[in-house]
């Protein structure tokens, strides 16, 4: 007994390194266990307060750009008011309505929250992204995140009262489905954690015909994001040699650089499909 | 300036020049440069090791707190302060120059070689370890090495520009304490 007191004495610094870089690494293997611990919130809460402080300086030197992508998006819905849709008067006018208003907003599927964008990162190989907004102000865990161009952007992991961190395309574990608009396959986005702006798609089949150029967008079959919100254009179609798949690498549709506010979807039937699933997997097991 | 307030004020600004200047520049994917870790690099020489390691470990925190992903700075931080006291015996010229000045600089190190092996072994250590485990989920060893041989070169850089800009004055005390 006491030689191995001893033992500890004499060794005492190495063991105390061993313990804290193994503690380290505990962090960095379990993350996903990390984010429910109790001192995230507060961390998040403490590095949001100084992010935020940091973004509003930041803020007053991009206006110039924010406000052109405002300008854009403006353009983008006034193109979509249903005063712009109208058929020539013939025997009888007909005003198309492509939008189902209902007062009580029992159809209504998404709703969007704007979100200003507090910290942002794209040089590390697992990118994210704060939203000076949290769950005191509707935000949710599994919300999927667009810029102001419906460009997608991410996946909200985590949540604080006033925060909320959202994991980015540019991160290793984010794996969202995207669609190629012109064949209609399906396929998932992943990041080689090198070029921001430069995302791969996998798992596309062979038989599928591909061009460089065609427009990727969200599959809508996961609850985060709503179908056709803009993913990339294609800049490179690798054929894999080991599967009978392409490898394709595209520009992302959102520019990870200059991110100054960004949509959050909620979507409000998530609740409803998710129950719905579970009581399937009970029943099959 | 007493030491305490002197490390306190380092700490902030440290982080603080790295979460907002550094990794707002994206120079290039290959070289990504740090220089909170300096931190470190100038801790008092009389502290002992276990607090060296205690605060680097806190200070890789920090940084983890604002990158969201916990460890790897961490981790990082804490080798090299395990680390440091062992090259600063093998690079100190003679028996007790140590307890002549508080803390490793250009002149307390005994000229300007000494003290440039000293931060570049650390800096090689400090990188490589970190982008190890960054590299760990991806695993392409070339991409790791170049990286880490780059970002090392700027950062090295970057320490040095610091170290003419911000003279740090070193009191010569006798060694009769």
């Amino acid at each position: 007994m006491r030689n191995i007191f001893l033992f500890i004495r004499r060794y005492f610094n190495f063991l105390f390194f061993l313990l804290l870089q193994g503690f380290s690494i505990y962090l960095i293997v379990h993350y996903s266990h990390y984010h429910n611990a109790v001192f995230s919130n507060t961390a998040n809460q403490l590095t949001g307060k100084v992010n935020e402080q940091y973004s509003k300086v930041e803020y007053y030197f991009r206006l110039k750009k924010t406000n052109d992508s405002l300008v854009k998006a403006n353009e983008r819905l006034y193109n979509k008011l249903k005063a712009d849709f109208e058929l020539p008067d013939t025997t009888s006018k007909t005003v198309l309505d492509t939008i189902r208003i209902d007062s009580i907003e029992q159809h209504r599927k998404y709703n969007f929250f704007s979100a200003k964008v507090v910290y942002n990162s794209v040089a590390a190989q697992n990118n994210f992204i704060v939203l000076g907004r949290g769950s005191a102000q509707q935000l949710k865990e599994g919300m999927g995140v667009v810029d102001l161009n419906n460009g997608v952007i991410g996946i909200i992991t985590e949540v604080s009262n006033d925060y909320a961190v959202v994991m980015s395309l540019l991160h290793k574990d984010s794996r969202i489905s995207g669609k190629l608009v012109k064949g209609g396959e399906t396929g998932t986005l992943s990041w080689d954690g090198k070029t921001p702006n430069m995302i791969s798609l996998t798992g596309i089949p062979k038989s599928a015909k591909v061009s460089i150029g065609d427009t990727i967008i969200s599959s809508g079959f996961s609850t985060s994001f709503p179908k056709g919100m803009m993913i990339g254009i294609v800049k490179e179609i690798v054929p894999e040699k080991s599967t009978s798949n392409f490898l394709i690498k595209f520009k992302s549709a959102a520019d990870f650089y200059n991110l100054e506010y960004a949509f959050a979807i909620d979507n409000k039937q998530t609740e409803d499909i998710n129950n719905l699933l579970d009581k399937v997997k009970k029943k099959t097991q | 300036m007493s030491t305490l307030v002197k490390n306190i004020l380092r700490f902030t600004l440290f982080i603080l020049v790295q979460i907002f200047v550094l990794d707002k520049i994206h120079l290039h994917q290959m070289v990504t440069p740090y220089i909170y870790f300096l931190f470190i690099l100038w801790l008092p020489f009389r502290m002992g090791r276990t607090w060296q390691m205690i605060i680097a470990f806190g200070l890789g925190f920090a940084m983890d707190s604002f990158r969201h992903h916990p460890g790897f700075h961490t981790a990082a931080c804490v080798l090299i302060a395990y680390i440091r006291p062992f090259l600063i015996n093998l690079l100190i010229p003679q028996e007790g120059a140590d307890t002549n000045y508080e803390e490793p600089s250009f002149k307390s190190m005994g000229g300007m070689l000494p003290y440039l092996i000293f931060t570049g072994v650390l800096t090689f250590i400090h990188h490589g370890w970190l982008f190890l485990l960054e590299a760990w989920q991806f695993g392409n060893i070339w991409y790791f090495l170049i990286k880490t041989l780059l970002s090392t070169a700027v950062s090295l850089l970057l320490i040095i520009i610091t170290e003419l800009l911000f003279v740090r004055k070193q009191k010569f005390r006798t060694n009769t304490i």
